[in-house]
Formats: C-alpha cells, structure tokens, sequence
C-alpha cells in the first residue's frame, strides 16, 4: 500500500483528538503507586469485586446475545409497523444517562414497580440487592451495543447464500445455525464483546438499581467509586486494571475479527 | 443552583436591605444531608448581598473532599464530620481553621405509616426487614454503625449507599424497610418517609465544621457565607430544618 501524505488539516486535530483520550490514561498511569500494586490487587475486596464483575458482565452478554440477536433479526429482516420506534426504544440505554436507567429499572422491576410488585406478591423474588440485580442493570445498558451491531452485520451480509441453502432443502432453523450465523460471525462476536465492555465498565444503573454490598453487588466500578474516596492510588490501580482488560479485548478484536470483517 | 446577581436592572434596588459592597461568585461544596438548609441559606445570603452569587455543589461529604482534593473550584466547604475536615485540614487545602456550624444526630427512617412496625435500633436486626445503611465512608454510615454497636445490635446491611439522600430515596421507592439518616434528612423528605426515634443514650451528635477553601479568588465573599452561616440569622435558618444549634 502506498502511504499517503496526510493533510496538516486532518493532523493536529487528528492529534489533538488522541492526545484528549491519551492523556487522561497516562495520568492515571503516573499517578499509580506501582509497589503497592500487589497489595491492591490481591486484596480480598478487589478480588470479590473482580470475581463479580466478570461473573455479572459474562451473564449480561450470554442474556444480550439470547434476546439481542432475535431482535436484531427483527429490525433487520422483517416488515412491522413502528419498527423504528422500537428499535429506537431498545436502544435508548446507550444515551440515557445510566441512573436514570437504574430509577426506571427500579419503577419497573423494583419491589413497588409496575412487574416487580407482581414478582415479588407471587413468587416473593425481589430483585434489587441481588446479583440478579446487577446482570438486569448491565444488560439494560450494554444489550444495545449489541442489538445495533448485529443488525448492522445481518443488514450487510449477502443473503444469497441463505436463498441457496433454502433452495437446497435445508430447513429455516439449519439455515440461520449454518449459513446467517456463521456469515455473521465476526459482527455477533464484535456485539457480544462491546456488550461485555460496557457492562463490565457499567456504574450508575447498577449502584441504583442493584445497591452496593461487597460480594453481591458491589461490581469493580462500584469498588473503584468507594475507594476513591478512602484509598485513591489503589482505585487508580484498579481502574486501570479495568482499562487494561477492555483495551486487550478491544486490540485483540480489531486485528482478529474486525479487520476482516 | 445558581443565584446569579441580577443588578443594573433599575427599578428593584428600593428592596435590598443592605448596602452591601461584596461582590463575586463563590462555589460551595456542601454535605448532601444540607441541600434543603444550604439552599435556603443561600438564597437569604444573596437578598442580603446582591452582588454575589452562591453556587452550591452538594454529594456525599468524602466525594467533595475527593473533588477539593483534584482541584475543584470550591471557595467553601461545608462537611458532614470532623474527621473529613481533619483530612483537608491536614492536606493543607483550607485557608483558616474550621468552626463547628451545626450539629444533627440520627434516626431512623421508615416508610409512610412503619409498615413493619420498627419501634428500635434492634428491630432492624428483625428477619424481613431490609436494612440498607450509607458506606462507613460517609459520615452517616460511620455514624450508623456507632450507634447500632453502642445498642449491641448486629445488622448486615443489604446495601451500602454512596449517601444519605441514596438511602432516603431507596426507602421512598419502597425497596428497603429501614436506614438511619440525620433527623433533618426525614424533616426534608416530608410526608415520603417517616422517622423512628433513637434513644440519647445510643444515638450519636453529627457536628458539621465549615471553612474557606485555599486559593479561593473572593474570600471575603466566602468569609462573609462562613460568617452569615453562623449568624444568628443562619442558626435560626438551620434549626428551623432540624439541625441542633452549634453550641
């Protein structure tokens, strides 16, 4: 490939652009007391927190994939009226602002919500406090990433070859197991990835909905929040091990699955 | 909430009731259990001197030390404990020493009507009762647990919220049973909540210091807050939100 000059125009603010996220990293970097960071790491607390986290945003991903991609599949495939609006409505979490999501979350599924009164009066399940809680919180604002770039990958996949395999015999379920998902392949795993990322980073529609207890709720974000207050340099430590593991996903991704894609 | 001056106008300068000269705008960093009181106070401040502005940032006493800390642009601060204003005092971010300004002391805080018939500190302990409790960081969650070891009651709370008003909210919404607040917390909450006294003997007496921040660019405006805060205009103010006097 032949490099291209790049235009002064499109450099400084190219530059000015990845100074604006570079910096705050490194600030967080410089700022890190690096001996203590086995200690911080190792802490029981950390640990609880780390272990929820990866628990609570796996959960959230495996609910975004079972009911994002059917929703996706809808808004890509199928005629209904109001179609927009839904798909409006579904992704919305990614502009609301995360607590609000969390007090709409509580109206909704909290123990006087409009469902939740009813699960709570029939079956006595309550779900704010509960790590159940905090799953329902990061699927509510992570499943949208997923919905959007699922729908983007079905919109743009040639549907010929599903024609072909229909034309051949192969039943609907045979022909979205083996031909839809596997040309798919890389926007579901691209979806579900940003999913976990979001919910992984997730803090506001967690802390209202979900509350805050170590070990039950009290997710790494959370930790992060709590020890800023008590302890800075080791919630530097940890939100930088928080950065560190998206940015492993995120790199890994792009060379892997996004690139060919 | 900004009380920005509005002067130049013409025609309403006959109701100011001082010829106060100050002027400048000063951001005061206040314990979330004063947003009710502070707000109010704020808005006498600037009738008495029309030239400032009195912009209020209120959160959990140790989320503004953080802020303080990072170089927020506070000119006040305004704390729900010593031990917070120790802190800043000890980082050498206040310019003078603090004055006590207030003192509140806690309760409990139930849902309209006491569905579960919470009498004491030990019914919290009750099976069924969902207690949450503000984290050990806040002042009130210290406090808390103060007063539940002094009543030899053992509790795990469900949750631990970041501050008071969090806690006030989560029993309006009806999803906990109980918490401890300040008394004021339930006096602002109005008809929403309802408040369960705790004994003398077991409660504990929050005192709130407040002191002008370093580097503030309009100290004498915030010198002149500190000083109406502790007036006995600001006193009464403050007692009529259910703060006990300073002293």
């Amino acid at each position: 490939m032949r490099r291209e000059r790049v235009p002064i125009v499109v450099l400084v603010p190219a530059a000015i652009g990845a100074a604006f996220f570079i910096l705050p990293l490194l600030g967080l970097i410089v700022r890190s007391p690096w001996g203590d960071a086995f200690t911080a790491l190792t802490a029981p607390e950390t640990v609880e927190a780390l272990k929820l986290s990866l628990l609570a945003s796996l959960s959230a991903t495996a609910v975004g994939l079972v009911l994002g991609v059917p929703l996706a599949w809808m808004y890509a495939r199928v005629e209904f009226p109001g179609r927009d609006w839904l798909r409006a409505l579904t992704t919305l979490p990614m502009v609301l602002p995360p607590v609000v999501g969390g007090i709409a979350l509580l109206l909704a599924f909290g123990r006087r919500g409009l469902f939740g009164s009813w699960l709570d009066s029939t079956f006595g399940i309550t779900l704010p406090f509960t790590t159940a809680g905090v799953v329902m919180a990061e699927t509510f604002v992570a499943m949208p990433f997923l919905i959007l770039t699922v729908e983007a990958g079905l919109r743009s996949m040639d549907r010929r070859y599903e024609e072909a395999a229909r034309a051949l015999g192969a039943s609907r379920w045979r022909v979205f197991t083996r031909v839809t998902l596997p040309l798919i392949g890389p926007s579901l795993f691209a979806g579900a990835v940003l999913c976990w990322a979001r919910a992984l980073g997730e803090f506001g529609a967690t802390i209202t909905f979900a509350g805050n207890f170590p070990g039950v709720t009290q997710t790494m974000p959370l930790a992060v929040y709590l020890l800023l207050e008590t302890n800075q340099e080791a919630s530097f430590i940890l939100s930088l091990v928080l950065l560190l593991i998206s940015l492993v996903v995120l790199v890994g991704l792009r060379d892997r699955w996004l690139g060919s894609a | 909430m900004l009380l920005a001056a509005c002067g130049g106008t013409g025609g309403t300068a006959s109701s100011s009731p001082t010829s106060s000269s100050l002027s400048g705008y000063i951001n005061v960093f206040a314990a979330a259990s004063l947003t009710a009181s502070f707000n109010a106070l704020g808005i006498s401040f600037h009738q008495a001197h029309p030239g400032v502005g009195v912009n209020f940032n209120f959160a959990g006493t140790p989320t503004l030390l953080a802020q303080i800390e990072q170089g927020a642009p506070a000119d006040v601060f305004a704390s729900a404990d010593t031990t917070n204003m120790g802190k800043l005092t000890a980082d050498g971010y206040t310019a003078g020493t603090s004055k006590i300004f207030a003192r509140n002391q806690l309760e409990i805080v139930v849902a309209p009507g006491n569905p579960k018939g919470i009498k004491r500190l030990a019914d919290l302990a009750k099976s069924g009762v969902i207690y949450i409790s503000e984290a050990p960081t806040v002042p009130a969650g210290k406090y808390s647990l103060q007063a539940l070891a002094s009543a030899g009651v053992k509790v795990t709370p469900k949750s631990l919220e970041t501050s008071v008003t969090a806690v006030i909210s989560k029993i309006e919404l009806g999803e906990a049973d109980a918490g401890i607040v300040y008394t004021t917390d339930i006096q602002a909450a109005g008809s929403k909540v309802q408040g369960v006294q705790i004994p003398a003997a077991n409660n504990v007496i929050a005192t709130y210091p407040i002191v002008a921040v370093k580097g503030t660019k309009y100290s004498d405006v915030a010198n002149a807050f500190i000083d109406y805060v502790l007036s006995s205009t600001g006193q009464s103010t403050l007692e009529t939100f259910g703060f006990l006097s300073a002293s």
